[in-house]
């Protein structure tokens, strides 16, 4: 598991790359946090999920987990490419009401 | 005709860390019964499901046995996820989407119901201090090239 990010405009992208499942979140979890940290006034911040090959339930609760840390810096979520299979996970669980797709 | 089975059986401990690789064993394990890439993804989503209930609310606190048992018939897998943790107080409730004993710790409360979307039966059985039982069918859509091969013989 592996995380890119870039600052565009004052919106922070996060690219997730890898499986995300209940070993490799709990190893990333604190790394990301770190991360969200330092743009505490990002306008938005984007989860590109084109390179993440798996993800389950696990990786909702962390994606939701992501957006409530955010909520408080004021800081909108977002999810951008998920594979059809990654969809399906997020679909289920109505997500995107939380975290639009873009 | 016979339809042409398969068994498997895979013991780990209840690490984290072994949830890639029960993953890649499913996956491995369905590939003879030429099942499409979404319904692959399907079978490894749901085992992952499973066995995250061993390794989070079956063993919180101590390291035990994961098993998973797999058997094919025709065009149809049947696996078996078994562990001797803490089980599970309300079936019922466990099973409801959103439902989680672990609210504090970023749990979506979505296990069950994706296993019970991906998959083509769920049944879960489960006694408090002594262990759960997860069972799950999925029919594939494609079948195995032998079978194709056998049902044509028999028209003709």
């Amino acid at each position: 598991m592996e995380i890119k990010f870039k600052n565009v405009s004052g919106k922070l992208y996060v690219y997730l790359y890898g499986e995300l499942d209940e070993y490799t979140s709990r190893s990333i979890r604190g790394l990301l946090d770190n991360l969200l940290d330092q743009y505490p006034h990002s306008k938005a911040v984007v989860f590109n999920l084109a390179n993440l090959s798996f993800m389950d339930s696990t990786g909702l609760g962390f994606l939701i987990g992501r957006y409530k840390k955010l909520k408080n810096y004021g800081v909108p979520a977002y999810i951008e490419s998920p594979t059809y299979d990654i969809e399906k996970v997020l679909d289920l669980s109505g997500i995107y009401q939380i975290m639009p797709k873009i | 005709m016979q339809e042409k089975t398969n068994k498997m059986s895979l013991k780990f401990i209840s690490l984290s860390e072994n949830e890639p690789f029960a993953r890649s064993c499913i996956q491995a394990f369905c590939l003879p019964l030429n099942p499409t890439i979404s319904e692959l993804n399907d079978v490894k989503t749901a085992v992952s499901e499973a066995v995250t209930n061993c390794i989070v609310h079956a063993y919180p606190d101590r390291a035990g046995i994961v098993s998973v048992e797999a058997e094919t018939a025709g065009n149809r897998i049947h696996i078996k996820i078994t562990d001797e943790g803490n089980g599970i107080e309300d079936v019922t409730k466990a099973v409801e989407p959103f439902f989680t004993t672990r609210p504090e710790e970023e749990r979506s409360g979505m296990g069950f119901t994706v296993m019970k979307a991906f998959m083509d039966d769920v049944k879960v059985l489960s006694k408090p201090g002594e262990g759960t039982v997860v069972e799950m069918v999925k029919f594939f859509s494609s079948g195995n090239d032998a079978e194709v091969g056998e049902r044509w013989g028999n028209d003709a």
